[in-house]
């Protein structure tokens, strides 16, 4: 099987950003959950949308505004493919994974959540995950309650289940938490959340990056994720919805291209997907997007998990044989995604990435936008470093290198 | 002066043994702040004394080195000084205070947290005062 393993050195080079030294040292890009780095194909996608298709799609009948349109929805298709949509107007492009969520709040939450209705969350979930549903909670006078974790850092699934027998009217879930790596099993917990008659929202943002995610197994009804995070553009991301969740929403954002006819006594809706898609959208984010994709497949989704997999192995060894160091999340690679948060000592996460950075090692510190998760841990940051395709073992040991001399610093 | 050079015996000094720590009763002044990015936090609470002078000020909180090294060693700057002089305060002089001349963007803040909540102390109680002496 190792011939078959992910040459990280071979990826690191695809990677222009990769060769910069930060205070004159290597970098060693650990920062993969904020956002990923570009390969080269995917500059060059960007650039050359402008340079060969550039125009306004769905609006021209010239050729470039047909070159455009026929670029974005290339796009959307590999999409498509990519989580395994059964259609293509159950792809919508938003600016990212926040937006997505917030789509599925005003367009399908402001309309079906009423007052006293139930909506479950759990801790683990990212800041973009949790305040949408806050305010569409206090908006309506609807209830939310948090599925808590278990001491190894896993999804109270008990919890869950006691909450599915109050009939909850919408469930929305991290397949894979950004702080501990944990990956809830989706497929499970849209099943329970179904039985239940709730509808189902599944942020992906740190799992469709990740490993193979297939939205018909997984049966949920709204599915989010970034572009930025999967080697893509900032500003592009997308939501998936079965077609039937799509069509009783209502459109999130207003104008352009996304009706049908406008009259001065008012206006009808477009088709699928479209109906979501307001004014003139990120092309070349899309473009970039179906470059990214390109990529992914190109090295295979399971060798990419497979890879995160190893490395996340190794670093759970190097870092738990390191005196002073606290882990927090599952201890098993297959438990988890690339992702470790951890702290050394009592040495805030801040003093630490600063360290780290004077080496050239770029860690996220702090609450990772996730505080509810943070309070539930019993701390107030963590220091997390977090995998991707390009990374190495040699990048882990830098981490232990530039650690270990934040350690003599702080005499720990 | 890069980032991590901050990080010298001095400033792990005041972090691992911070001066005026703790709460002062009674007091005259109260205030406190934190950094969303980093979730410092610092609150410092002075007693003034009849000819408005900082007669003794005392800080907690939790946060990085920097934040609270730098809240420790801005009390002792501060005591003995009239309240004035707090508004007087500027960055250079907390990067003085701290023997350093950059901190780079990430990081100012975490050495500017004590000095906003002890200005934004001194300023509330200066109005109040104002406020006093008109009626």
């Amino acid at each position: 099987m190792r011939s078959q393993s992910l040459d990280a050195e071979g990826v690191k080079a695809d990677f222009p950003i990769l060769k910069k030294k930060v205070h004159g040292k290597r970098l060693v890009y650990l920062d993969n959950a904020a956002t990923t780095q570009k390969p080269r194909s995917v500059v060059d996608a960007v650039s050359g949308y402008y340079t060969k298709h550039n125009a306004n799609p769905h609006r021209g009948v010239h050729q470039l505004s047909i070159e455009a349109t026929e670029v974005f929805d290339e796009s959307r298709r590999k999409v498509m493919r990519f989580i395994n949509a059964a259609r293509f107007e159950e792809v919508v492009f938003t600016s990212g994974a926040t937006d997505s969520l917030n789509l599925v709040r005003y367009g399908w939450g402001s309309k079906h959540i009423k007052g006293d209705d139930l909506i479950v969350l759990t801790i683990m979930e990212h800041h973009s995950n949790i305040v949408p549903w806050q305010l569409l909670a206090a908006e309506k006078g609807a209830r939310i309650e948090f599925v808590g974790i278990t001491k190894e850092g896993e999804l109270d699934e008990g919890r869950f289940e006691e909450l599915m027998a109050e009939s909850p009217a919408l469930v929305a879930f991290t397949h894979c938490s950004n702080v501990l790596g944990t990956i809830n099993d989706a497929k499970k917990l849209c099943s329970s959340a179904k039985r239940a008659g709730a509808t189902t929202v599944v942020d992906a943002a740190q799992s469709v990056p990740h490993m193979k995610t297939d939205v018909q197994d997984i049966d949920c009804d709204f599915l989010a994720f970034s572009g930025h995070k999967m080697l893509a553009p900032m500003g592009i991301g997308i939501v998936y919805g079965r077609r039937e969740k799509l069509a009783e929403a209502q459109p999130y954002r207003s104008g352009g291209d996304m009706i049908k006819e406008v009259h001065t006594s008012g206006a009808t809706w477009n088709d699928l997907p479209y109906k979501f898609e307001a004014g003139t959208q990120n092309v070349e984010g899309a473009v970039g997007l179906g470059a990214a994709i390109d990529y992914l497949e190109a090295l295979g989704m399971d060798r990419v998990r497979q890879h995160e997999e190893d490395l996340l192995d190794y670093a759970l060894q190097k870092l738990e044989g390191a005196p002073g160091i606290t882990v927090y999340g599952p201890k098993r690679p297959s438990d988890g995604a690339g992702v470790i948060s951890f702290n050394l000592g009592d040495i805030h996460p801040h003093d630490i990435a600063s360290i780290l950075d004077e080496e050239g090692v770029a860690v996220r510190s702090g609450h990772h936008c996730a505080q509810p998760l943070i309070e539930e841990l019993g701390i107030t940051a963590a220091t997390r470093a977090s995998f991707y395709v390009y990374n190495s073992r040699e990048d882990v040991d830098e981490l232990m290198n530039a650690l270990a001399k934040a350690r003599r610093i702080f005499c720990i | 002066m890069s980032s991590s050079d901050i990080y010298r015996e001095l400033i792990l000094d005041y972090y691992r043994n911070p001066r005026n720590f703790g709460k002062l009763d009674p007091h005259d002044i109260e205030s406190r702040d934190s950094n969303p990015l980093c979730g410092d936090e610092v609150e410092i609470q002075v007693k003034v004394s009849p000819d408005n002078k900082i007669e003794d000020i005392r800080f907690h909180g939790k946060g990085c080195a920097i934040s609270q090294a730098s809240a420790s060693m801005l009390t002792e700057l501060a005591k003995g000084k009239p309240l004035e002089w707090v508004k007087e305060l500027s960055k250079e002089d907390i990067l003085k205070m701290l023997g350093t001349s950059d901190l780079g963007p990430a990081r100012i803040k975490c050495a500017l947290l004590s000095m906003k909540v002890l200005k934004t102390g001194v300023y509330g109680y200066l109005g109040a005062s104002l406020e006093d002496s008109d009626r």
